[in-house]
């Protein structure tokens, strides 16, 4: 195991987040106490509690899960994506560092950065609404394995794009919207019969609904189901990155 | 002594179908400076990039100091440095850390004390915190091959690693990789600076339209390829040439103020005896005489020329 090159990937992706911490954290941090503000405190004290938790606690869970799958996506794509775009990917190809040890490096870094992220959000909260953490192990547990699921996804993204047109579709287009509708702001219930089936069908779902029940032990849907379908994707993305490695797909000739 | 990088039958198609390298068997021997020459679109940087691992064969085997490279390729490629031909370099990154980078991508534990030598050898040390966006091409150049030096290579790498720089620069490098050498580095430099290879080759190989046309010591390969040329300077200046030396492989030069005659140094006899004898008889007198050898430039022309007809040969008849 070559130790040396995935610490040397990590620190590089890490000095990176440091290099340009506006935008990596404070950025994430502003805009999800905007929602905190909006949501949480100006429209939330108008409603009423939804499966016994208050509005704005309630909504804690799928703000961070929105802010962690995004950045997630976000600096795992830019972190491999760039390389290829500037040419610098030569000398990771060229290195001595296995498929497994070029992933560890750039996925663990953007993980990294993610649940680092999650925790500032998870402190922002506090200064807005009260709330308890029921089952603190699983609530991190939750949040690691959707950081590293989500930067895999970021890292096949990476791979896939060629322009900086589609490093942003996929996130802007298709995660944003489904995390949105995958319970956020509401809990599935409150949806009429039908739209409630068809939210079945969006993964986001299962992530929000299963952190939600680490933090208030209520969930829309059955929390093994959603710790299945969380390491299920996270199985789709591993096979994802092992086919990219075996076939060099856009990266190696 | 085993070769340092045994390369056969190693042939390329990329998938549109073009096919870049044809069956290629090479041996670089250790510690030399090997010059591979070619045009443009020759195969020279495929090749590079087969044996450092950016590009997969289609075909062939690759042995670096012993290990193959796609089966043991931690053990091949940690013996390997790249400079490639494109400035590819982490903007924002400062000289020392992309450096220091590098060599943990390799697998080699920081060492401050090497990397501080390195910079210093290179000149970069005043620079080790300066941004890489914030240097001249020619510094950038220069953390290129602090980079590929980063991890103590055995082999190195240098794809056109003069292009675009100036004659200093260019001096400074052939310093530098003469200097490689002595420390027992063993250079694979590929360059189509015809003077480059001319100064700095132990041996030069030629590549054209993917195939391996020629390897050979470079002096042996001017020596066996070379034609020479004996110059006369004239005491009187001359129209045409003189029926005396019908036959000879003379003609006029210098607006009828020299007289070449071309000749093979391989030859035993090289007819410079009967063509001063002849000119002794017509009295032709001359005031000055020299010899000039075929520069590599003028033996790879040919070389390149042959092939290509060689190559159209065959697919006409195939």
């Amino acid at each position: 195991m070559n130790w040396y090159g995935i610490r040397a990937i990590y620190k590089f992706e890490m000095a990176r987040t440091w290099r340009t911490l506006m935008q990596s954290i404070a950025s994430p941090v502003l805009s999800t106490s905007l929602y905190f503000i909006v949501f949480g405190a100006a429209i939330g004290s108008r409603m009423g509690e939804i499966d016994g938790v208050s509005y704005g606690a309630f909504i804690i869970p799928g703000l961070i899960m929105l802010s962690l799958l995004s950045e997630s996506i976000s600096n795992a794509s830019f972190g491999i994506f760039f390389p290829k775009f500037s040419g610098t990917i030569y000398e990771v190809l060229s290195a001595p560092v296995s498929a497994f040890e070029v992933v560890a490096g750039y996925v663990g870094a953007a993980a990294t950065k993610s649940i680092i992220l999650g925790g500032l959000i998870l402190l922002t909260a506090r200064f807005f609404v009260d709330y308890d953490i029921l089952h603190p192990v699983w609530m991190f547990a939750f949040l690691v394995l959707t950081a590293v699921t989500f930067s895999m996804f970021g890292f096949i993204i990476g791979i896939w794009a060629d322009d900086f047109q589609k490093l942003q579709i996929i996130p802007l287009m298709v995660v944003t919207p489904l995390t949105f509708l995958g319970g956020a702001f509401y809990s599935i219930n409150m949806l009429p019969d039908f739209w409630q089936k068809v939210t079945l069908f969006n993964p986001v779902v299962y992530l929000i609904s299963g952190f939600r029940w680490a933090f208030y032990g209520v969930a829309d849907v059955n929390v093994g189901v959603s710790l299945g379908m969380t390491l299920l994707f996270l199985l789709l993305c591993l096979t994802g990155i092992w086919w990219i490695f075996r076939t060099g797909y856009r990266i190696k000739s | 002594m085993e070769p340092i990088i045994t390369a056969r039958g190693v042939g390329k198609t990329y998938q549109g179908g073009f096919t870049a390298l044809r069956d290629v068997d090479l041996d670089i021997q250790r510690g030399e400076i090997f010059a591979l020459l070619g045009p443009n679109g020759a195969g020279k940087t495929t090749l590079i990039s087969i044996i450092c691992g950016i590009v997969n064969p289609s075909s062939g085997t690759v042995l670096a100091d012993g290990h193959d490279i796609i089966r043991d390729y931690r053990a091949a490629r940690s013996k390997i440095g790249l400079v490639p031909q494109e400035l590819s370099t982490d903007a924002f990154e400062s000289v020392w850390a992309t450096v220091n980078f590098s060599r943990g991508l390799f697998g080699k534990a920081p060492n401050p004390e090497y990397i501080e030598k390195l910079l210093r050898q290179l000149s970069l040390w005043e620079k080790k915190d300066s941004r890489i966006m914030a240097l001249s091409g020619g510094m950038k150049r220069r953390v290129m091959i602090a980079k590929a030096l980063s991890h103590e290579p055995k082999i190195l790498f240098l794809d056109e690693p003069t292009a675009g720089v100036d004659v200093e620069l260019r001096q400074d490098m052939w310093q530098m990789v003469h200097g490689l050498r002595e420390s027992g580095v063993t250079i694979i430099l590929t360059t189509h600076y015809i003077e480059e290879a001319e100064e700095m080759a132990d041996r030069v190989g030629v590549i054209n339209r993917g195939r391996l046309v020629l390897v050979d010591d470079k002096r042996t390969l001017m020596q066996k390829m070379g034609e020479k040329e004996l110059r006369l300077q004239l005491a009187r200046p001359m129209n045409a040439l003189p029926e005396a030396l019908a036959g000879l492989r003379v003609e006029l030069g210098d607006d009828g103020q020299q007289l070449i005659y071309h000749f093979d140094i391989r030859s035993d006899d090289t007819g410079i005896t009967e063509f001063l004898r002849r000119l002794n008889d017509a009295n032709i007198d001359f005031r000055d005489l020299h010899t000039r050898e075929s520069s590599l430039e003028e033996i790879f022309v040919g070389l390149v020329k042959g092939a290509r007809e060689q190559s159209m040969e065959e697919e006409s008849n195939p």
